[in-house]
């Protein structure tokens, strides 16, 4: 289905809306919100986000940058899509969502750093070793954004190791060239106009 | 049935059990999985966040090696809600989006690889189980029913939403691992939370609302009779199995759901020992669980608990103060 054509001027408040818009893959319909509510209802962290869903898109359209990057919503998005399948006008509620956290990170508009520590400390293990690495995951991320939290996790880690389900040393793949190679120039290509 | 394998991090190490009770079962439901050489990890939810056009090049990768090592299939197989999400998103969003189809295969071919989107079929291997193998293959399968458990079949979120490919009978009261769980001679109980979420990633950034959410779970699970929890995902059962032991210190409660994954479950009905598929390397033991099938099940190691549940504690909710001791 085509989407109907958003108005935008340069600078209005417009422009917001259609700057997420495309950095959304495919025929993502944000413009066509009618402000339901569908999904903050279904939403399994609403009651915890500064805004459900149907708000960040109302302040999206009305240009609200800096109050929609600041949120912690996007960031407390589960990836769980109730939104997406229950939305009556099909927007790709979740891919919206991954937007505004990229967005965010790039404009450094975010009040509690943990947020995109999480991601931001995954992907750097990602792009290190091929492999996610849990035990370094959670260290790396606790130690620098909920210290007092890492005894607590010790019991827990400990279980873990018992059990032989985790790992006390990473696992870097063959192709670890290769695939920083495709990393290195698809940002690239992300980063160009 | 053959398929190309995609096991993913989790399953190669904290979701272990998952990996060894496939192992152990393919050859019985004529499954024949061919891993991919070299895989990379998938992202999870967590790479999107950061750089998409990478993630989808990330996961490019896996579904470009697939496609130039898969002989004599077109599927590729994940077990991994996350992982399995993942191959189906940037496939079906490389097939309906021109411009990240040929951003994605020009980061590819940096390092020598292509994708063509749609060479390959990308379904969950619950999808597989029930739809392609089949409740009477398996049925004919079983030579120790699990006559007399009960089961709550939980599906998670990412295996039945968004369901790019329009794989799965509801987004919302899915019905496929139910059936299966019930050829297998368990019997599955009705309940209202089967696709909400496990909390996700929320157990590490804000604890606090994924308890929350497990807890809604594992006393919905319990409420509606179930004597476990059957899991697909690892996340999901890493949620409600591990932190399930901190769900209960944070709200001083002593909720014990089991849970193990339907091919644990499938192992046990096809007569595999249980050391085999993994049980015992739960959080909360399943073995009093187990017991009524009469499965020997290796004892899960005691996770100690800090202190005893206090009984003001938790919400004022109606059932919420019911507890086992």
């Amino acid at each position: 289905m085509i989407s109907a054509p958003v108005s935008t001027s340069p600078h209005g408040p417009g422009q917001f809306l259609a700057e997420v818009m495309a950095a959304t893959p495919g025929d993502n319909r944000l413009n066509l919100c009618v402000q339901c509510g569908s999904c903050g209802g279904s939403c399994p962290s609403g009651p915890e986000m500064e805004h459900t869903p149907r708000r960040l898109f109302a302040l999206i359209r009305a240009g609200e940058r800096d109050t929609v990057l600041k949120s912690n919503a996007p960031w407390y998005c589960v990836s769980c899509y109730y939104c997406t399948v229950r939305c009556p006008q099909d927007i790709h509620i979740t891919d919206v969502m991954y937007t505004l956290k990229s967005m965010a990170i790039k404009a450094g508009l975010f009040h509690d750093a943990a947020l995109p520590g999480f991601s931001e400390t995954f992907v750097d293990y990602v792009e290190k070793y091929g492999r996610s690495f849990e035990l370094g995951l959670a260290t790396r991320f606790n130690l620098r954004h909920h210290p007092l939290s890492l005894a607590g996790m010790a019991p827990m880690g400990l279980a873990m190791l018992k059990r032989g389900r985790i790992d006390l040393t990473p696992h870097r793949i063959d192709g670890m060239a290769q695939l920083s190679a495709i990393l290195e120039k698809a940002k690239a290509l992300e980063a160009a106009p | 049935m053959k398929a190309m394998f995609y096991p993913g991090c989790s399953m190669q190490r904290n979701a272990r059990p998952y990996l060894d009770s496939l192992q152990a079962i393919k050859g019985d439901i004529d499954l024949e999985l061919q891993e991919i050489a070299d895989w990379n990890c998938c992202g999870a939810t967590e790479y999107m966040s950061v750089h998409r056009v990478a993630a989808h090049s990330l996961v490019g990768r896996n579904l470009a090696l697939a496609q130039h090592q898969a002989t004599g299939t077109d599927l590729l197989t994940a077990g991994c809600s996350a992982c399995y999400l993942n191959l189906a998103k940037t496939d079906a969003q490389m097939r309906e989006d021109a411009q990240l189809k040929g951003t994605v295969n020009e980061a590819l071919a940096a390092g020598g690889l292509a994708y063509q989107p749609g060479r390959l079929k990308v379904r969950h291997l619950l999808d597989i189980v029930c739809h392609d193998i089949g409740y009477a293959a398996i049925q004919a399968k079983v030579v120790k029913p699990l006559h007399g458990l009960k089961v709550a079949a939980y599906y998670g979120c990412q295996v039945v939403r968004p369901d790019y490919d329009g794989r799965w009978d509801s987004h919302e009261r899915p019905t496929s691992m139910d059936k299966l769980l019930q050829a297998l001679g368990a019997e599955p109980v009705d309940w209202s939370l089967k696709t909400q979420c496990c909390g996700g990633h929320m157990s590490v950034i804000g604890p606090d609302v994924a308890f929350g959410l497990i807890r809604r779970l594992i006393h919905g699970a319990r409420e509606a009779g179930a004597d476990m929890v059957v899991t697909l995902c690892p996340m999901c059962q890493l949620n409600l199995d591990a932190y399930q032991v901190e769900m209960n210190k944070h709200f001083h409660t002593d909720y014990q759901v089991p849970v193990l994954y339907f091919t644990q479950l499938m192992g046990l009905a096809l007569g595999k020992p249980a050391k085999e598929l993994g049980i015992g390397k739960e959080f909360v033991d399943a073995a009093p669980a187990l017991a009524k099938i009469q499965a020997e099940a290796p004892k899960a190691e005691a996770t100690k608990r800090k202190r005893r549940p206090k009984a003001s504690d938790g919400l004022p909710m109606p059932g919420m103060e019911s507890r086992h001791d």
